[in-house]
C-alpha cells in the first residue's frame, strides 16, 4: 500500500478555542449512525455551530472569512472522550488536514495519525500568535512542516512538534500501518501458537 | 527484574518492533459492536482480506438497539441498516454474534466478562473507549478506531507505544453509602480529565482487594474518562473465582494451568511504576458531577462552583462556559437540584449488583411526580438474573420502567434520549454537552444509588439520607 509522504501542510488556519473539546462535541453521536463514512464532514460541531432551527450560531467554523481552511488550532486536550473514529473522519472530510493543539486525548492522537492528519503539539502563547496573525489576516498562509517541527507564517516561526513514532510515520509515508503490520502475520501466526489461551 | 502486569502482558504480546519504534501488539480477545465495525469491515473487503482469527473475535449490538422494542425492523431505518450491516458481517466471516436471539446480547463491555471472555493476561481491544472496563481482570484493554479494528481484523494486531504506569492506592474501607462509582469520579476529580494521558493505571490498595470484580469494572470502565487508555486490577482469588464456570473460561485441567498463569501476570512486589498516587478511602464522599466533563464533580454535601471567586485563568473560563450550558447557579449547594429524569444503567453501572444494591433500598418507595426513571440492564443475563431475583418487580412498583438490555440513554443513539434541556441523574461515564441525545440536555453523573435517590426526591439527594443507609 503506497502512501503519500506527510512532510508539511501549507493552507490557511482557523482557531476553534477552549480545552477539553470532546468528541462527542465534534460529532455528535446520533451522526454516527451510518456504515459508512460518508457525509461525515457536514456534521462536524454540528450541535455548537446550529440552533434548533437549523440556523447558524456564531462559531469560528461557520465565519465566512475562514471558509476552506486546512489547519484547525485549538486548546488542551483536543478530542477527549470517545474512541470513535468518526471524529477525525469528520474533521478530516471537513478539509482539514492538520490540527495544531496544546494537546490531545490518546485514543483521538492514534486516530488522526492512521488518518494522515498530523497532530502538532505547541504552547499556547504560540498557537495564540497564529490565532493573532488569522484572525487579522484570514487569507494568511500558514505551513505546518511535520519534519521540521515547526510552523510558519506571516514572517513568524513557532516550535510545533508530533510525537516522534507519529511524525516518522508520517514523514515516511507508513501512517496507515496495515502494510507494515500484514508483512508480520506469520510472525503474529507463531506468537499466538505460544499463547494458551490463543493456541486452542 | 521486577515487572507490573502492563509490562509482563505487553512483553508477551509483543509481535515485532515496528519501523517507526512502535509494537506490534497481538489482540488476544477482540470485541466489537455494530457501531464503529461497517466501515472496518468495509476496508477489509475493499482490501481483499479475510479475518485473521474468527475465533478471537466476540460481536455484540449495544448502542443502537431500541430498549422497549426487540422485534426488527427496528423503526429507526439506519439502526436497522447498522444491526443488518453487522449481522451480515459475522456470518461473511465467521465471528460469533452475541445477537439478541441468542440471549446472551448486551453491552459489550457487559457482555465479555458474564461470558468469561474476558480473562487475565490477555490484551482486548474494542472500538469503544469504555473497553478499559475489560482491565478489572488483570487484562490490558483499550479503545481503538476504526481503522485500528480494520487492523485487528486483518492481522490480529495493531501498531501502538507502551503506556507509562501510574499505580493508584486507595488504603482504608469506603464509608457506607458510598460506592466504586464515587471512588473514580472522585479519582477524575483530583486528577483531572487529562492526568492520565499517556498512562494506564494500575488500581489496587485495601478498597481494591475487597471490591467485588463488578465493582473494579465500574472503576476500570471510567478510567479513559481521566485521560488514562486502560485501567487495571491485578487479578487474585476474587477474579478467578468469578470467572469459574463461565462458558469460555478454561476448564478441568486447562482451567488448573489458566490460574498458575494468571497469579504469575500480577505485577511483581516491589515493580516500579512511573507515578504512585495513594488516596484513602474514608475521604471518598457521595459525588456527583455539576459540570460538562466527568471531572466538574464535588461531593454530595458540597457546592457548585462560583466563577466569581475563582481567579482569573482555565479553570475559571472552564467553570463559566460549563454553568452557562448546565444552568446551574453559582455556589448553590449541589443537594437539592431538581431532576427530569433518572436513568440507571450503562456498561458503568448497569450489571447484576448495581441493581441488586438500588433494589434492597428502593423497595415500597416512589419516584416523585414529573420524574421519568428508567433502568436498563446491561445485558439479556443481566435482565434474566433481576426478573429471577424478582428486582425488576421492584423497580416497576417504584415507577421505573424496566427496559431491554442496551446502552440506552447513555449516549442516545437510539431512542432513549433527553428531551430540550432536561436534567438527568444518570448512573453513566459522560455529561458532555449534548451527551444524552438533546443539543442542550444537562447529565449529573453518580452512582446507581444516588440516581435512586434523586428519583424518588426528585432532586440531588444523599442516597444515605434518603434511603437511612446504616454504618456497618
Amino acid at each position: 500500500m503506497s502512501l503519500e509522504k506527510i512532510t508539511a501542510i501549507a493552507g490557511r488556519a482557523v482557531h476553534v478555542p477552549g480545552n477539553d473539546i470532546d468528541t462527542d462535541r465534534i460529532i455528535p453521536a446520533r451522526f454516527m449512525k451510518c456504515v459508512t463514512f460518508d457525509g461525515l464532514g457536514a456534521y462536524l460541531f454540528h450541535d455548537v455551530r446550529k440552533n434548533a432551527d437549523g440556523t447558524d450560531r456564531p462559531h469560528p467554523l461557520n465565519d465566512p472569512r475562514f471558509a476552506g481552511a486546512t489547519i484547525l488550532l485549538s486548546g488542551a486536550n483536543f478530542g477527549c472522550g470517545s474512541s470513535r473514529e468518526h471524529a477525525p473522519q469528520a474533521i478530516q472530510k471537513h478539509g482539514f488536514r492538520a490540527i495544531v493543539a496544546e494537546s490531545y486525548a490518546e485514543i483521538f492522537f492514534g486516530n488522526c495519525t492512521t488518518l494522515g492528519i498530523p497532530c502538532f503539539s505547541a504552547a499556547r502563547a504560540d498557537i495564540q500568535k497564529i490565532a493573532a496573525a488569522v484572525g487579522k489576516d484570514p487569507r494568511l498562509e500558514v505551513v505546518a512542516d511535520v519534519g521540521r517541527g515547526e510552523i510558519r507564517f506571516g514572517g513568524q516561526t513557532i516550535k510545533a512538534t508530533v510525537r516522534e513514532s507519529a511524525r516518522d510515520a508520517l514523514v515516511n509515508g507508513r501512517w496507515d500501518a496495515i502494510g507494515d503490520l500484514l508483512e508480520g502475520v506469520e510472525a503474529v501466526k507463531r506468537l499466538a501458537a505460544r499463547l494458551p489461551y490463543l493456541a486452542t | 527484574m521486577s515487572k507490573s502486569l502492563f509490562q509482563k502482558v505487553w512483553a508477551a504480546h509483543t509481535v515485532r518492533t515496528l519501523a517507526n519504534g512502535q509494537t506490534q501488539l497481538l489482540i488476544g480477545t477482540h470485541l466489537i459492536h455494530e457501531v464503529t465495525s461497517p466501515q472496518a469491515f468495509g476496508m477489509l473487503r475493499d482490501l481483499g482480506l479475510k479475518v485473521l482469527m474468527p475465533q478471537r473475535t466476540f460481536a455484540t449490538v449495544d448502542h443502537i438497539v431500541p430498549t422497549d422494542q426487540v422485534t426488527e425492523p427496528y423503526a429507526d431505518p439506519l439502526a436497522d441498516a447498522m444491526i443488518k450491516s453487522l449481522r451480515r458481517s459475522c456470518q461473511e466471516f465467521g465471528i460469533t454474534f452475541f445477537d439478541r436471539a441468542t440471549g446472551k446480547q448486551g453491552i459489550v463491555h457487559i457482555v465479555g466478562p458474564e461470558q468469561g471472555i474476558t480473562q487475565p493476561g490477555t490484551t482486548i481491544a474494542c472500538g469503544d473507549s469504555h473497553t478499559s472496563t475489560h482491565g478489572a481482570f488483570g487484562a490490558i484493554a483499550f479503545g481503538i478506531g476504526t481503522t485500528q479494528i480494520r487492523d485487528v481484523l486483518a492481522t490480529q494486531t495493531m501498531a501502538l507505544s507502551p503506556l507509562k504506569v501510574r499505580r493508584i492506592n486507595v488504603t482504608g474501607r469506603l464509608q457506607p453509602g458510598v460506592y466504586a462509582k464515587d471512588v473514580i469520579l472522585h479519582l477524575i476529580r483530583t486528577l483531572g480529565v487529562n492526568g492520565g494521558t499517556g498512562f494506564a493505571y494500575e488500581y489496587g490498595g485495601e478498597v481494591f482487594d475487597r471490591f467485588s470484580m463488578e465493582e473494579r469494572m465500574t472503576v476500570c470502565n471510567m478510567s479513559i474518562e481521566g485521560g488514562a487508555r486502560a485501567g487495571y486490577v491485578n487479578p487474585d482469588e476474587t477474579t478467578f473465582a468469578y470467572l469459574k464456570g463461565r462458558p469460555y473460561a478454561p476448564k478441568g485441567a486447562a482451567w488448573d494451568a489458566a490460574v498458575a498463569g494468571w497469579k504469575a501476570v500480577a505485577s511483581d512486589p516491589g515493580c516500579s511504576y512511573d507515578d504512585v498516587v495513594t488516596i484513602r478511602g474514608e475521604d471518598i464522599p457521595p459525588t456527583v458531577t455539576w459540570g460538562i466533563n466527568p471531572g466538574q464533580g464535588v461531593g454530595i454535601d458540597g457546592s457548585i462552583p462560583d466563577p466569581a471567586k475563582v481567579a482569573a485563568g482555565d479553570e475559571k473560563t472552564s467553570i463559566e462556559e460549563a454553568l452557562a450550558y448546565m444552568k446551574l447557579q453559582p455556589g448553590a449547594p449541589i443537594k437539592g437540584t431538581r431532576i427530569d429524569v433518572a436513568f440507571l444503567g450503562s456498561c458503568t453501572n448497569g450489571r447484576l449488583s448495581d441493581f441488586q444494591e438500588v433494589a434492597k433500598f428502593l423497595k415500597g418507595r416512589r419516584v416523585a411526580p414529573g420524574v421519568k426513571a428508567i433502568a436498563v440492564p446491561g445485558s439479556q443475563g443481566v435482565g434474566v438474573l433481576c426478573v429471577s431475583l424478582g428486582i425488576d418487580r421492584i423497580f416497576r412498583d417504584a415507577g421505573f420502567e424496566w427496559r431491554e438490555a442496551g446502552c440506552s440513554m447513555c449516549l442516545a443513539m437510539n431512542p432513549d434520549k433527553l428531551v430540550g434541556d432536561q436534567l438527568c441523574a444518570s448512573s453513566s461515564n459522560r455529561n458532555f454537552k449534548g451527551r444524552q441525545g438533546s443539543p442542550t440536555g444537562r447529565t449529573l453523573l453518580m452512582s446507581p444509588l444516588m440516581v435512586a435517590a434523586a428519583a424518588v426526591t426528585g432532586q440531588v439527594s444523599d442516597a444515605r439520607e434518603v434511603f437511612n443507609v446504616q454504618k456497618n
